[in-house]
């Protein structure tokens, strides 16, 4: 890849006169030796997973193996449905798709990782939702793929994306991010507003812990992934509006990295501390390994 | 960069529940699989850090144990690679491993070969996201991601050995993407290991299997196995 840091991205795509998705094929068919034909392809494979897993999680019984989580995607749909919600419209329906595609993951279905399974909800969620009420076609949400890879690549290569080295924050943070990004450049923004969106995104998850009672990859996680759709339309729409992140997004992407490193590993997916510690989260545990035997 | 391009970012195409994990761990078994070649008929699996403290809630038993099966990260087997494995006749212990570690996701596998009786000591860590590096094999310090075609070339470190491996990957047009010498001592054994970017062909690993000083190649290819696989089942 021709770029490092989110800086560098907007300064290629305006010598390109490229988007950030467009741009990210490119480099990606550099990098791989493949036809960008043949990337593009292998991407919208992907998206058809992640539509999969929304249908899934909206129709089918996602009560995981623990029997902890499921089910929370299908509740949020028929209240939204049903009732005048606080947020209602194309947000509730974001939360609640989102909630879906991670409780399939919870339940050991199929997913893509985005960047993560742990964070596998977000994208699918603010993509699908916002195809539906926009009338995008596929490829158009398979070229947003290609921005937030753009994005979360470089947030992955100068900080982290996984709950063990970086919290919480690395996870689901890197997630809302991604996806704010790429919301900003599929609603006619600019690469320096998409970037702008990640910044303000990272900034609202920063030291945010990776705690997962029992160790499972379901409290709190699934319910961060519905938080973490809302979060990303709300950075994306700042963003459109002409909000900027003051502190420019590269420097918040380091701020992630200093803040995960000084984490302590109580904090970062050992269920060591946080909610897994609480006495009801060490009782679901106990709970759990006698029901192994 | 330890992230590579844009489908270390998003992806892989996986079970869940947990890409470093599962995924992760997963591709570190399956690598294992193809150093040594062959279908383990014992499998010690040893975790540090957070695999030990939540391995059985992450799966990343199933998974590693998955990823011996040859199985890929999507595949829908996973999460009952433990019974599938037993059935095949592998011996399979868990614990925890004890001292220094070099990543919060460590696991140690010691695999015996069900054919040849072949001992493999791999040492791998998931760095998030599905993506991972083996950093050690048999006590010879590596870095290998999986994410290209690789060649590992066990050899006596003898004067020049490089250079003629090198010859051979010009002379079939090779490109060396990432390389690394590890040796026991001087004149003693030696591990290369070349990370390729077009897949190898059986052609060039018969010439460097063919070199003086050279004792054995491997490949590990986790994306273009999986490529080739696409649509149809791998066995164990």
């Amino acid at each position: 890849m021709n770029f490092q840091t989110l800086s560098q991205l907007a300064v290629l795509c305006e010598e390109r006169g490229l988007g950030i998705g467009a741009l990210m094929l490119e480099e990606q068919s550099a990098e791989s030796g493949r036809p960008q034909e043949q990337e593009f392809a292998t991407m919208k494979e992907y998206y058809g997973v992640m539509k999969e897993a929304v249908h899934r999680g909206m129709t089918q019984d996602t009560t995981s193996r623990s029997g902890l989580t499921g089910l929370d995607a299908q509740r949020v749909g028929a209240y939204n449905a049903a009732s005048e919600p606080f947020l209602g419209g194309p947000a509730g329906q974001a939360m609640a798709y989102a909630l879906a595609v991670s409780e399939v993951n919870a339940s050991m279905g199929r997913i893509i990782a985005t960047p993560t399974a742990g964070s596998c909800g977000i994208i699918p969620g603010v993509f699908l939702s916002c195809q539906e009420r926009f009338g995008w076609d596929d490829d158009y949400m398979v070229s947003g793929l290609f921005a937030a890879g753009a994005i979360g690549y470089v947030i992955a290569n100068n900080s982290f994306v996984s709950g063990a080295e970086g919290g919480c924050q690395a996870e689901v943070g890197s997630a809302i991010g991604m996806a704010a990004g790429a919301l900003t450049e599929l609603r006619g923004g600019t690469p320096a507003q998409a970037i702008h969106a990640v910044g303000l995104a990272l900034k609202n998850t920063l030291g945010l812990i990776c705690d997962p009672v029992g160790g499972l990859v379901e409290i709190p996680c699934i319910v961060r992934n519905g938080f973490g759709a809302v979060t990303a339309l709300a950075a994306a729409d700042m963003a459109l509006a002409g909000v900027r992140s003051v502190i420019p997004s590269d420097e918040v992407i380091k701020v992630m990295l200093e803040v995960g490193s000084a984490m302590p590993e109580k904090h970062r997916e050992t269920a060591g501390g946080g909610l897994a510690q609480t006495p009801t989260g060490r009782q679901i545990m106990k709970d759990l390994r006698n029901k192994k035997g | 960069m330890r992230f590579k391009d844009v489908f270390s970012i998003i992806g892989p195409a996986m079970v869940g529940p947990s890409s470093s994990h599962t995924a992760g761990a997963a591709r570190i078994g399956r690598a294992a699989r193809q150093v040594l070649g062959e279908l383990p008929r014992e499998a010690e699996i040893i975790f540090f850090g957070s695999f030990a403290a939540t391995y059985q809630g992450h799966g990343t038993d199933r998974a590693i144990i998955g990823g011996l099966l040859d199985f890929a990260t999507d595949d829908h087997r996973l999460p009952d690679s433990v019974e599938l494995a037993a059935e095949a006749g592998m011996d399979i212990s868990f614990r925890q491993g004890t001292g220094l570690f070099p990543h919060p996701n460590t696991v140690r596998l010691r695999l015996v070969g069900r054919d040849t009786g072949t001992e493999l000591t791999l040492t791998g860590i998931s760095i998030g996201g599905g993506n991972i590096e083996i950093v050690d094999i048999d006590g010879f310090g590596v870095k290998l991601t999986g994410m290209y075609p690789t060649v590992l070339i066990n050899h006596m470190d003898y004067l020049g050995v490089l250079a003629s491996v090198t010859d051979v990957m010009r002379r079939g047009q090779f490109n060396i993407g990432h390389m690394s010498l590890d040796r026991k001592n001087r004149s003693g054994a030696a591990l290369t290991v070349l990370e390729l970017d077009e897949p190898a062909t059986a052609g060039l690993l018969q010439e460097l299997q063919a070199l003086t000083a050279v004792k054995s190649v491997k490949v590990v290819d986790l994306n273009g196995v999986k490529q080739e696989q696409k649509g149809k089942e791998s066995t164990p």
